[in-house]
């Protein structure tokens, strides 16, 4: 069955909330119905059907045909099924997603995977601040699950991250700060990463930047822990995959918080 | 009754006697085969028998570097004992003392599927705090610093239930070295099918017990029928021209394996043929009333 398709019309005169378009919510609907679904726009609001063309089809698997940074929360709660933007998207990606696949073709803004807890989600593009980060006023970031990201992060990605796995090509500033525990993966960062991590791990090919003064350098180590991790990620689908040998530099920190996390620099 | 026989060697008609168990296994790996298989043999060394041991534990195969999580060479070990319970404070008694002590090693679950029992999720207090959880691919494993690099060890391996313990095959000879020949050359054999284990020093064993002893709180003693220097003088269940008599015990995941294993193994030692020495082949039980499985040579011929 062909999946169930979102065609743009044009760019939305303002942003929008597509929270609401999720397999989920849309399956006991009719076209009518889902062309009735309010996506903004306040006292005068924006419906589906003023800014999307549908095609019926399988619920289970949504196509945005055409995106736009615009789009907000697209996925937001994903709890099955996948789902696809042959575009951009604006802020809060796949928010708290608990299940299903997201696969962005364009890029992504800002907390892209924010405080998500399970499933996939692939951006082929650039991510937003805050990629698997904790929403503000939230204790904690992504908590399960992939985030990978083909081209850069913004600043801050992972921020307060408590599990799962975000990888990316490169890493913007202070990737990883305040990360609880988890893994981020990435071929290169920038400046300051890890600021003020209590667990978790870097894995990081080079840093364009400095380094915080209060992670303590552990010297250089061949770690099979890591070839765990490399032959997993050669089984994920990722639109870019870093390589990850077991050789590397630990750095253990950050000693300003609670000190037990690390930052692997390839050796 | 007609006598059985297979290549000019006695097979008797009888049956071995096999009890439900369960099991676990472990994946051990090393930066060279020959430290993982050292961690396996160190940790499966006295785990003969559930008499006294605790468990039966032997390796079941060697993997090459693509069959293992981390990519490096290594062997499984299969544990079997009365329950999960037991399993569990072997494997973490054991893995504890052979694996997490022996260099460069790393381990492992090694059965796909079962109930989960904990091993890294003991053995991580040996780190101090200063251990780390890290999830790969929905499995959980704790790295312990150790003083040559970082023991990695998973969070908890399976147990099943429906696991076979006690398959044997008895090998008479007319000489010591004659029932040894055969026994080595079974054992060679019975190495290469999967999902078995024999737990005896080199698969064989020499000292066959049955049930009971004259002695009060002597569980089991000698098999005096098999014991050839008393053939005379007891209700003996060897032949005249009997020196020497060697057993080998086989635990296996079913009770498919192990009759594939006996099957190899029967074959493997009646090829050498009657000039070897070896003079026939049975197989232990306990008159069918105490094992639920059942093992007869007629069927493996």
């Amino acid at each position: 069955m062909a999946p169930l398709t979102f065609t743009l019309k044009a760019e939305p005169p303002e942003r929008l909330d597509l929270s609401g378009l999720v397999p989920g919510a849309l399956a006991p609907l009719t076209a009518k119905e889902i062309e009735a679904i309010v996506l903004g726009g306040g006292r005068r609001p924006i419906r589906v059907g003023d800014v999307f063309a549908l095609r019926r089809g399988d619920a289970g698997a949504i196509v945005f045909a055409g995106g736009s940074e615009r789009l907000d929360n697209v996925g937001a709660g994903l709890s099955g099924g996948s789902l696809r933007v042959d575009g951009a998207v604006g802020a809060r990606l796949g928010v708290g997603m608990i299940e299903g696949t997201i696969d962005v073709v364009g890029s992504a803004g800002p907390w892209a995977g924010a405080g998500m807890a399970g499933g996939r989600i692939t951006i082929a593009g650039d991510a937003g601040e805050r990629a698997g980060g904790a929403l503000p006023g939230r204790m904690a970031g992504m908590r399960g699950g992939v985030l990978a990201i083909g081209g850069t992060a913004g600043a801050r990605a992972g921020d307060r991250m408590r599990r799962g796995l975000l990888v990316a090509r490169a890493l913007g500033p202070e990737a990883g700060s305040r990360m609880i525990a988890g893994t981020i993966v990435a071929a290169s960062a920038g400046p300051l990463p890890g600021r003020l991590m209590r667990r978790g791990s870097l894995i990081l090919g080079t840093v364009d930047g400095a380094l915080l003064p209060t992670f303590l350098d552990c010297g250089a180590h061949d770690l099979p822990v890591l070839s765990l991790l490399a032959a997993w990620l050669g089984r994920l689908a990722l639109p870019f995959r870093p390589n990850v040998g077991t050789a590397v530099r630990r750095l253990q920190g950050d000693t300003a918080a609670l000190g037990k996390g690390e930052i692997l620099l390839a050796g | 009754m007609p006598q059985l026989s297979l290549n000019g060697i006695a097979i008797d008609d009888g049956f071995a006697e096999a009890f439900d168990m369960a099991a676990t296994g472990v994946v051990i790996t090393a930066d060279t085969a020959a430290w993982a298989r050292q961690a396996a043999v160190s940790m499966t060394g006295f785990a003969t028998s559930v008499i006294a041991c605790g468990c039966e534990a032997g390796i079941d195969a060697e993997l090459s570097p693509k069959e293992t999580p981390d990519g490096r060479p290594g062997v499984r070990v299969l544990l079997f004992a009365f329950n999960a319970e037991l399993c569990e404070t072997q494997l973490v008694t054991r893995v504890g003392q052979c694996v997490l002590t022996c260099a460069g090693t790393a381990c492992f679950a090694g059965l796909p599927t079962g109930t989960p029992i904990k091993l890294g999720a003991k053995l991580r207090y040996f780190g101090d705090g200063h251990q780390i959880a890290k999830v790969v691919d929905g499995k959980r494993y704790w790295r312990v610093p150790v003083m040559d690099g970082e023991f990695v060890v998973e969070h908890e391996v399976n147990v099943v239930d429906g696991a076979v313990g006690g398959g044997n095959l008895l090998f008479m000879g007319r000489s010591r070295g004659a029932a040894r020949a055969a026994a080595e050359a079974a054992v060679k054999a019975m190495r290469k099918v999967p999902g078995i284990i024999m737990p005896f020093p080199g698969g064989i064993v020499r000292s066959g017990s049955k049930v009971g002893s004259k002695y009060k709180g002597q569980m089991a003693s000698t098999n005096d029928a098999y014991c050839p220097t008393l053939k005379g003088a007891v209700d003996s269940a060897l032949t005249g021209d009997v020196a020497s008599v060697l057993e080998i015990v086989i635990d296996g995941l079913g009770f498919a394996p192990i009759q594939e294993a006996m099957r190899v193994g029967l074959n493997a030692a009646c090829a050498l043929g009657p000039e070897s020495g070896l003079v026939g082949v049975g197989a232990g039980n306990y008159g069918g009333k105490l094992g639920r499985h059942h093992f007869h040579l007629k069927d493996l011929l």
